[in-house]
């Protein structure tokens, strides 16, 4: 956006254009107790905290081998209890409670890891866009238009497919699986982000940060954007739960995350063979995908109450 | 509005043509190229390969290339399916009534369920209903769908339903997997063999359609009109159906259109979970095999449902919401 040449340097500008510290810190106040209220985000994060914790310190809570066959197996999985494996073993052998915990890691941290990409480039777009218009805007627009215009997990198979053809299966770890999430997804973002910056941009608070001077680095980054949090975190946060989804579709249909390393998709990728024989193998992995992504939805839900403005 | 909507389907074809300029190149990306399949015969010589390339015309500049294939996919031939040995178009579109049949009966299970969820939970709300409904949304939001399909394998079609009470005995199981029993093929047979894979697929559906009616008929439902409506002494069917349904289905029109291809596409899972002879199971088949043709053909109809149906949900809202103007 064009703006008219400076005459004259800008004046000391600084307190008068940030908001007072207190004001800052009674809206975060409002929102903490907000959230507070919503019980069952509350019980949400807390579970995902333990989650967590259990995902961090998975080496040390299990005395097994997430990967190590154990020698008392011999060729069907053994039930729950049996040799000391507390929810029984997979279908050759291997502890599943081990496994379901280090599991956990790649499954959460392959979705936040996409989620920082896909929000950092849609953000960085989006912001563009939103902020400047014109051929920027309808230039990015048609790009999202193209990405949002494919259905993603076919195309998701697609582009894993490839990656798995032009050299092996292998080639297919958690770095290119995220960088082929990450390449997709962000246009959703984008496209919350420029929607939110178009109608900021003519805020007044946008039109006073340009009249003292402002450049249109120093507004986006210091009045627009974080104007514009509230509905990226409560974007960000779901798309945690729909990455966790997606890599455990793509994982189970075999084009995720490759034995033997263990996420919750990839441990059911076996599970519907051998379920009339050994139903833990199928109920424990679903079973934790769906209450963390149940719980991350819960949790999304209570933030956009939260940080809304809009939502009574 | 009839400027409206050609011009609204002129603006489509742009968006068409840079979609198929991805799929191509998507397909350009293809490990070996099309005549992978001969640079593992010991056979075929790099001379043979030369000329191959130069018959099929691969030495041609891309933009070319990429003209030919899209003439070619205007005239209908979308090139040769390796892994089912005939051509894509008779692949796919053999295997599209399949498809149409577990889809459309997902998609009207879906709206029959989530609409008369929505609106029970929008006229009484906070009551137990509304509860449920809520719950359900956000149980089917965060239900892997393939785990749902497995756990109902097992416990309809492995298991069974087994009750004995009055010295009745009530066994009732469904077939697991396929369109048809080998014996079989009735109506009946049909249905039995629907039953599981459209629940499954419309699963996320009802959940995503009931919480739009609901949010969508509460905003009717505090209209003036609405309080005209019972003002006049309409009985209460008539207000909740006539005046406020007819109002509160515009932005579900928009949701069902929008929904549409993902519902598509989502029967790639649910189909080769419970073995349906779809497209969507033709489409892993192709993806295990590395059937390249096939899976851009596939892609390319995906892509043109989703064109298509954002056009419909575009004509369908000003159709229906008079107020607004196109001009």
């Amino acid at each position: 956006m064009a703006i008219a040449p400076r005459t004259f340097p800008a004046p000391e500008i600084e307190p008068l254009v940030e908001a007072p510290l207190e004001e800052f810190s009674r809206e975060r106040h409002l929102a903490w107790k907000k959230f507070a209220r919503h019980r069952l985000a509350l019980t949400s994060t807390a579970v995902l905290f333990a989650i967590i914790l259990i995902a961090i310190f998975a080496p040390l809570l299990s005395h097994w081998d997430p990967n190590s066959i154990d020698s008392n197996w011999a060729g069907s999985p053994l039930a729950p209890g049996q040799f000391g494996h507390r929810l029984g073993t997979d279908d050759v052998g291997r502890d599943l409670l081990t496994r379901l915990m280090f599991g956990a890691r790649i499954s959460i941290s392959l979705a936040v890891t996409v989620v920082v990409i896909e929000v950092i480039i849609g953000t960085i777009l989006g912001a563009i866009a939103g902020y400047y218009g014109g051929w920027t805007d309808f230039l990015l627009m048609r790009v999202t238009d193209v990405f949002l215009s494919i259905p993603l997990l076919p195309l998701l198979l697609v582009l894993t497919g490839i990656v798995a053809a032009s050299s092996t299966k292998a080639a297919l770890n958690f770095d290119s699986i995220v960088i082929i999430i990450a390449l997709l997804s962000w246009p959703a973002v984008a496209r919350l982000v420029r929607g939110a910056f178009l109608s900021l941009r003519e805020k007044e608070f946008a039109e006073a940060a340009r009249a003292i001077g402002g450049t249109d680095p120093r507004i986006i980054v210091r009045h627009l954007l974080p104007n514009s949090v509230a509905p990226i975190v409560v974007q960000a946060t779901l798309d945690v739960a729909n990455v966790i989804i997606l890599e455990s579709v793509l994982s189970f249909l075999g084009f995720g995350i490759q034995p033997p390393m263990a996420s919750w998709g990839s441990m059911l990728a076996n599970a519907q063979d051998t379920i009339a024989i050994a139903w833990w193998d199928a109920v424990y992995p679903g079973l934790c995908i769906f209450v963390t992504v149940l719980a991350i939805n819960f949790m999304g839900d209570g933030l956009r109450d939260a940080l809304d403005p809009n939502v009574k | 509005m009839l400027i409206y909507a050609i011009r609204r389907t002129l603006q489509a074809i742009p968006l068409m043509i840079i979609i198929s300029i991805v799929i191509f190149a998507i397909l350009e990306k293809m490990p070996g190229g099309p005549l992978a399949p001969y640079l593992q015969n010991p056979h075929i010589t790099a001379a043979d390969i030369k000329r191959l390339e130069h018959n099929f015309g691969l030495d041609q500049p891309k933009p070319v290339q990429y003209w030919r294939w899209v003439s070619h996919y205007v005239s209908g031939d979308w090139g040769w399916s390796n892994s089912q040995s005939e051509p894509v178009t008779t692949a796919m579109f053999s295997r599209l009534s399949a498809t149409l049949k577990l889809t459309v009966s997902a998609l009207v299970l879906a709206l029959v369920v989530g609409l008369a969820f929505g609106i029970i939970a929008a006229v009484k709300p906070y009551s137990p209903v509304d509860y449920f409904v809520t719950t359900l949304a956000f149980f089917g939001q965060s239900m892997p769908v393939f785990w749902f399909a497995i756990l109902m394998q097992f416990w309809l079609a492995v298991g069974g339903i087994h009750l004995q009470a009055f010295g009745y005995r009530f066994d009732f199981s469904l077939p697991s997997a396929g369109l048809t029993s080998t014996e079989g093929g009735g109506f009946v047979d049909q249905v039995r063999h629907l039953v599981m894979p459209v629940i499954v697929l419309s699963l996320l559906q009802v959940a995503t359609f009931s919480r739009f009616t609901r949010a969508s008929m509460q905003e009717v439902l505090h209209t003036d009109y609405m309080r005209t409506a019972a003002a006049k002494g309409l009985s209460f069917g008539n207000i909740i159906l006539k005046h406020g349904l007819k109002n509160a289905l515009m932005p579900v029109v928009t949701i069902v259109a929008l929904t549409m291809p993902s519902l598509v596409g989502g029967a790639v899972v649910t189909e080769t979970i419970f073995a349906y002879p779809g497209m969507g199971r033709l489409f892993i088949t192709a993806l295990n095999q590395q059937d390249f043709p096939l899976l851009q053909g596939y892609l390319v109809v995906l892509a043109v449902l989703v064109v298509m149906f954002n056009l419909l949900a575009d004509l369908a809202y000003g159709w229906l919401d008079p107020r607004i103007r196109y001009d």
